[in-house]
């Protein structure tokens, strides 16, 4: 396993966001996590990601226990993310929020910057070289060099994955990715996705959209109510009562039952 | 008696860019108005004293005093915000925390060393003043643009020009995603904390020389132009006190030389007032954001 929860738990006042979820990621392919709004999703990414720190419970990455780890850490040890709300670096260009993606990677001390040696000088082209060969991977190089903050919708998410992949991540955790897009914007995004998994990168991704979803995992771990509901194939998923029950409510599930 | 003005004015104003760009670096990445600032600039005048009292000529007293009051800074950010960074405290808790901080340093240096003003060592600095086309400029005052020249421009090239500039960019817009990007924000606010202390404790040396006054207040009456400078030119913009710093080093040359020198500071704060009547983000300023 390249990812493993154990009983892993986050309490707020007077709620349980993310309740002693077991999850297992593989080494290679696309996994989901997926729920209704409000099921624990994003907090189970931030959790994983080190933006939240857990109330309980483990998180196993690459074989070593990273639940005391901060951020930056899970980042260089090969972890990145992207976000449901946008959050590219405005005020850089394109090329330079790809860059900043390869701080992970970056090996160049501080005397070693300042006089420009040739060590540095290589590493410097190499990461330009890295950072835009991401760019061309989301199809962005075109537009290296403008604002990133005035780049359309759809292309800011795009970003957000180039700058994720700059860092030659061996996981690539995903929220939302399709989120507000077009049905084109989501056919080349799920094309994106899979040519990042045929690349050696293992997605996990967080989606409410079911059909985005079964088409393009190998499996799918359901959320409802901050619990872990099903573990397995998509297509088994659909079968699923629990998971029925949890997308269109018990009663809608019974009527679909007994018409089936 | 104009160009000499002139000239004069973009002397002094150099010092005063020098000292906000730190002050301005501080608040553009690490987000607090903190006003322990000036007092960097104090421990840089008084240990570049010290070391030039023990026989160190300026040229290496200068560097070392800009090193250590870097390390100060570092210190008293780690005791003071660390704790309120944490705790996300808001920016009027660590307003009121470095008020208190600063005061009661202030006193305790007075208390410790007594309010007189102190000199620099005589000759402290070799050689006459140089005199060409007219003008007159001391090596003091050579001294003064080399450093503030050099010191400026490097910070312009690591902001612009390097990947840690880059990274430090990125702590100074989104510091949560830059920490995902695997850029070790904790250590990175150090070396702001370092770079800024640095540049208020050259500015403290070079504004010591320039006046040859020493005495523990001096970084407070700095630290309203430090604000002025950083307000106009745009909180957090780097260029912005630049520009903002030369232009109040001349307008006070020329209050003083045309009009009369007690009205220096009204003039100094009027402009403040002016500028922020007209454009409210500073001379440069855009609507939003923040620039490091």
């Amino acid at each position: 396993m390249l990812l493993a929860t154990e009983q892993l738990t986050r309490r707020y006042a007077g709620l349980i966001a993310v309740d002693a979820v077991d999850l297992a990621v593989p080494d290679t392919g696309i996994h989901a996590v997926i729920g209704p709004n409000g099921a624990g999703k994003t907090t189970l990414f931030n959790l994983i990601s080190g933006l939240t720190p857990p109330s309980s419970g483990r998180i196993v990455f690459a074989g070593s226990d990273v639940t005391g780890d901060p951020a930056d850490r899970r980042a260089r040890a090969g972890m990145a993310r992207t976000f449901q709300n946008i959050r590219v670096f405005n005020s850089m260009s394109v090329l330079d929020n790809a860059l900043t993606g390869l701080h992970p990677r970056l090996t160049a001390s501080l005397p070693a910057i300042v006089t420009r040696l040739p060590g540095f000088r290589r590493e410097e082209s190499a990461a330009i070289a890295r950072a835009r060969a991401a760019l061309g991977l989301a199809g962005l190089l075109t537009r290296a060099h403008e604002a990133a903050g005035a780049l359309p919708y759809g292309d800011q998410r795009r970003l957000e994955i180039a700058r994720a992949m700059a860092g030659e991540p061996r996981l690539l955790l995903l929220d939302e990715p399709a989120a507000g897009m077009n049905p084109a914007e989501r056919a080349s995004l799920a094309a994106l996705i899979r040519a990042i998994a045929a690349g050696g990168t293992t997605v996990l991704l967080v989606e409410h959209d079911m059909p985005f979803v079964m088409g393009l995992c190998d499996s799918v771990t359901v959320l409802n109510f901050g619990r872990r509901i099903f573990s397995g194939p998509p297509a088994a998923a659909r079968q699923n009562k629990a998971v029925i029950e949890a997308y269109l409510g018990p009663k809608v599930a019974a009527r679909l039952g007994g018409a089936a | 008696m104009l160009a000499q003005q002139l000239l004069n004015g973009l002397l002094l104003g150099a010092t005063y860019a020098l000292f906000a760009l730190g002050f301005t670096l501080m608040f553009g990445v690490l987000r607090v108005v903190n006003l322990t600032y000036g007092f960097y600039f104090t421990a840089g005048a008084f240990i570049a004293l010290w070391l030039t009292q023990f026989g160190l000529s300026l040229w290496l007293a200068l560097p070392a005093a800009a090193i250590a009051s870097g390390g100060i800074a570092v210190a008293v950010d780690w005791l003071l915000l660390t704790r309120l960074r944490r705790a996300k405290a808001d920016e009027l808790t660590s307003l009121m925390v470095t008020l208190g901080a600063v005061l009661a340093l202030y006193a305790a240096m007075t208390a410790w060393l007594g309010p007189d003003i102190r000199r620099l060592p005589p000759g402290v600095i070799a050689g006459g003043a140089l005199e060409a086309f007219g003008l007159r400029v001391s090596t003091a005052q050579l001294l003064i643009l080399l450093a503030c020249v050099l010191l400026a421009g490097g910070l312009l090239w690591l902001m612009r020009a390097t990947r840690l500039g880059l990274a430090i960019r990125a702590m100074a817009e989104r510091p949560d995603t830059a920490a995902l990007m695997g850029i070790a924000t904790g250590q990175l606010a150090a070396l702001v904390s370092f770079i800024s202390g640095a540049l208020a404790g050259a500015g403290g040396v070079l504004i010591g020389l320039n006046f040859n006054a020493i005495h523990p207040y001096m970084g407070e009456s700095m630290m309203l132009r430090g604000f002025v400078v950083i307000v106009v030119g745009g909180l957090g913009d780097i260029f912005g006190a630049l520009a903002a710093g030369l232009l109040l080093g001349v307008v006070e040359v020329l209050t003083a030389g045309y009009l009369a020198s007690g009205l220096k500071e009204a003039v100094a704060f009027a402009l403040l007032v002016a500028v922020l009547w007209t454009r409210p983000s500073g001379l440069f300023g855009v609507a939003q954001g923040r620039k490091a």
